[in-house]
């Protein structure tokens, strides 16, 4: 090989992997991307039903509903609120009247199907997304935080 | 009085670190060498200071001096001792004081590594590693002050979230940090040369063994907080594609590309300036996770109080950092002589494959990881990008990669000959595909992407194996001449065989997820859980209580294939201290490599029974039994024995710094 072949064959493949790697990023940007929305969300901007997104707010207080496996609960932002169907475990700390976060698809009658239900680490702490969806309702006020920290 | 020495200290710390930031620059400018030493017994100084202080951090932990601020809000007196004493950097200051300790250490490190570093290196390395520890120094003593006193002092402590109360998680910073903060060093030899105009392959055997600590210590941190949050969160998943985890990931994988360019440049005097780009480049990934995790934009276990104040000045601290050592990569870059082309079919060539998949998988994280930042920045929406994402993108450039990794390690450098290669790498390739086509066979009917996994896993070993033997093995004839050999073969030789080798395990247990199963189940004492040939019946549920906690125990008796296997206790556990937190002790019962996994869930209204998950989990432990071993492998290749020795006392003359005079190829 000559000089410059051997530039080109490394200049070639350089740009051949970083091309793919290019177009691998933006073919999964259009498949593998989930939205996130507030219950007042999904009201007011009539999301479809089948689509698939994560869903955020508060659990409702005396809405949830255990059935074996199955618990069904309210998430509100405390002036819409939409009603939410999970089987599994729920994580430790699921309580009601705190932020959670859920993905899974929206049902044709407006029921949310979730297939997960996130974790989260902290008892006082409130999802990032929740705390913006609960301000742009107008209802945030900061928790009565300890007074450290 | 002694926090308040301890305060003191830092602060003289941040002075001496001024001093051994400009000091010898300045003298290796007037060519006075003596200033140019001051950095050495400066940087020592430097760790001697904060070693003090995080000392006596530790000491206000471990006799719960609630009159330290940071104590009152992350101890507590019932907590048991072990946790005290990790609660130290269990949060914000404390953890960011461990991060300039460790930084410190590296820098008394290299200078005290006197033997292995020409002298303008070492006081140009020394003075670019004390800026960063000035920066950080300041973060600490102005916005993330561990010594704050509370007056009049409480009663009891906030105790430390129940997660991190655990013995994973305390050794998981400490090993993590020492990955981040080791590449600061290698970050500050890039800088070094830059600033000084000379790089050659003494750069390169003197930046590698730090190069390979860091890495090493990075992996087994990955590696443990991984394990972590496999067992303790109680899904049984041991990666998430955490914004947090993908924080620790990226630094990790140009750290992997940068150990292995350096190899080029020091055997074949090549790719000096990717090099330099990939040591800055490595060391502000790991900046930019310290930010990611520290400045409350993403929302983690790893998130402590968040102040944005605090988020602010790390930010400028990054932009510092990473704005300034690039605009100085581009200012003296082109004027750093430029190595050799060289053969595309060589190992150089290989490396540089290598280099390529690597820096592209580092960069479809980087995006994945940012984009959604950005996009919320910039038009508001919220987006989150989880698993699939990465699925599409990081595998299908790690998979090329792996099967090439052992071409690569096998061929010569200069020329290497892919049909010879392939013809050596023969035996090990019919192993795999034997492998593959045995698994599937007995695993009909299961996940393809399985088999093809533990192939590729078993290539990998094999290989490695198989190139180690050829090396001692050839031309070498009977026993003695091939114990001679073996004895005589470099123990980097030896390290990267069996780092190369940890790659195969842990690609095994990671394809072997493909079978792991999963079940619920409402329980009762006297149920039976049944899966494959494994049983659990539950025996009885009862509560129990802790230090500081309480918990409810479930009970249950194992059964593989009809025989009892002993028993699993799982918890859920209530922390009183913490505003009754709770959190989920899953129970781990280990059949060699392969685990059964049982978690609680909700009690039921009915109070006697539970929901039960039972997961079964194959050949799980390869996961980070192969990480562990690819550690090995990196500290087996630091002790190599062209790392130990002297360097030349005179490095070779100088072509004259900017000198464009090209290279014939080879």
């Amino acid at each position: 090989m000559t000089r410059k072949q051997r530039r080109l064959a490394i200049i070639g493949s350089c740009g051949f992997v970083l091309a793919v790697a290019a177009g691998l990023v933006l073919f999964a940007m259009r498949e593998s991307i989930v939205f996130f929305h507030g219950p007042s969300d999904v009201i007011d901007k009539a999301i479809q039903a089948g689509t698939r997104f994560r869903l955020g707010g508060l659990v409702k207080e005396g809405s949830v509903v255990r059935e074996g496996q199955t618990v069904t609960f309210d998430v509100t932002d405390t002036s819409k609120q939409v009603r939410v169907t999970y089987t599994g475990i729920l994580p430790d700390l699921f309580r009601e009247g705190q932020g959670v976060v859920t993905e899974g698809v929206l049902q044709a009658g407006g029921l949310f199907k979730a297939d997960s239900v996130l974790a989260r680490h902290d008892e006082t702490y409130m999802p990032r997304e929740v705390a913006d969806a609960l301000k742009k309702q107008g209802h945030w006020q900061q928790a009565p935080a300890k007074p450290q920290s | 009085m002694l926090v308040e020495i301890a305060h003191f200290s830092l602060a003289l710390a941040l002075g001496l670190s001024l001093v051994q930031m400009v000091i010898p620059v300045w003298g290796v400018r007037r060519n006075d060498m003596a200033l140019a030493r001051v950095g050495e017994p400066a940087a020592v100084g430097v760790f001697l200071l904060l070693f003090f202080a995080f000392g006596v951090l530790m000491y206000a932990y471990a006799v719960s001096d609630f009159s330290v601020q940071n104590v009152a809000e992350n101890s507590h007196s019932a907590k048991p001792f072990i946790y005290k004493l990790t609660g130290t950097w269990g949060n914000h200051e404390g953890s960011m004081l461990l991060w300039v300790l460790i930084l410190a250490l590296f820098g008394a490190l290299v200078a005290v590594a006197r033997k292995s570093l020409p002298d303008r290196l070492r006081s140009g390395t020394l003075a670019a590693q004390a800026s960063v520890t000035v920066a950080f120094l300041l973060f600490i003593l102005l916005t993330s002050n561990p010594f704050n006193r509370l007056d009049p002092a409480p009663p009891e402590g906030n105790d430390l979230n129940p997660l991190l109360q655990d013995l994973g998680l305390a050794i998981h910073p400490p090993l993590l940090y020492i990955g981040y903060v080791g590449f600061s060093i290698t970050y500050a030899f890039a800088i070094a040369a830059l600033i000084d105009g000379r790089i050659d392959a003494v750069w390169a055997r003197a930046v590698r063994p730090w190069t390979l600590a860091a890495w090493l210590f990075l992996t087994l941190g990955i590696a443990m907080g991984s394990y972590w949050a496999y067992y303790e969160l109680g899904w049984g998943g041991w990666w998430f594609w955490d914004p947090v985890e993908n924080a620790s990931l990226m630094p990790w994988l140009a750290g992997t590309a940068l150990i292995h360019s350096t190899i080029v440049m020091e055997k074949r005097d090549s790719l000096k300036v990717w090099t330099i780009l990939l040591a800055i480049l490595t060391f502000s990934l790991s900046l930019l996770g310290t930010f990611l995790v520290r400045s409350g934009v993403l929302t983690s276990v790893h998130t402590f109080a968040t102040d944005p104040q605090r988020g602010l000045f790390i930010l400028i601290i990054l932009m510092v950092f990473i704005g300034g050592s690039l605009a100085l990569f581009a200012w003296r870059a082109p004027m750093l002589r430029q190595g050799g082309l060289f053969a595309p079919v060589s190992r150089e060539g290989a490396l540089v494959i290598n280099n390529l998949f690597l820096a592209a998988a580092c960069g479809t994280v980087f995006i994945g990881t940012l984009y959604p930042l950005a996009l919320e920045g910039l038009t508001g929406a919220k987006i989150s990008v989880g698993p699939p994402f990465f699925n599409a993108t990081f595998l299908p450039l790690l998979i090329p990669l792996l099967l090439l990794l052992p071409f690569g390690q096998s061929m010569a450098w200069k020329r290497g000959d892919l049909l010879g290669t392939a013809q050596r790498l023969a035996t090990a390739i019919i192993i795999g595909v034997v492998a593959t086509v045995m698994i599937f066979a007995v695993t009909y009917g299961g996940p393809v992407a399985a088999p093809l996994g533990i192939g590729l896993g078993v290539f990998l070993i094999a290989s490695a194996v198989w190139d180690l033997g050829e090396r001692i093995m050839a031309r070498a004839s009977g026993f003695r001449a091939i114990l001679a050999r073996a004895a005589g073969l470099p123990r980097s030789a030896y390290g990267s065989a069996i780092a190369h080798a940890g790659v195969g395990i842990t690609v095994i247990g990671i394809a072997a997820t493909a079978w792991a199963t999963e079940d619920i189940a409402v329980m009762k004492p006297g149920d039976r859980l049944s899966r494959g040939g494994t049983t659990i019946i539950m025996q009885q549920i009862f509560p129990h209580t802790g230090p500081n906690y309480r918990e409810m125990v479930g009970r249950f008796a194992v059964e593989v294939d009809g025989k009892e296997r002993g028993v699993i206790d799982s918890m859920k556990r209530t922390f009183i201290t913490r505003n009754n937190m709770q959190t989920t002790e899953a129970g781990i019962r280990s059949f060699g490599p392969s685990q059964l996994y049982v978690s609680l869930g909700e009690i039921q209204p009915d109070g006697t029974s539970v929901v039960v998950r039972m997961y079964t989990k194959p050949l799980i432990l390869l996961i980070w039994i192969g990480s562990v071993i690819m550690a090995l492998g990196g500290a087996l290749s630091i002790t190599d024995r062209r790392f130990r020795v002297a360097a030349p006392a005179k490095p070779r003359a100088r072509a004259g710094a900017g000198d464009p005079h090209p290279q014939p190829a080879e």
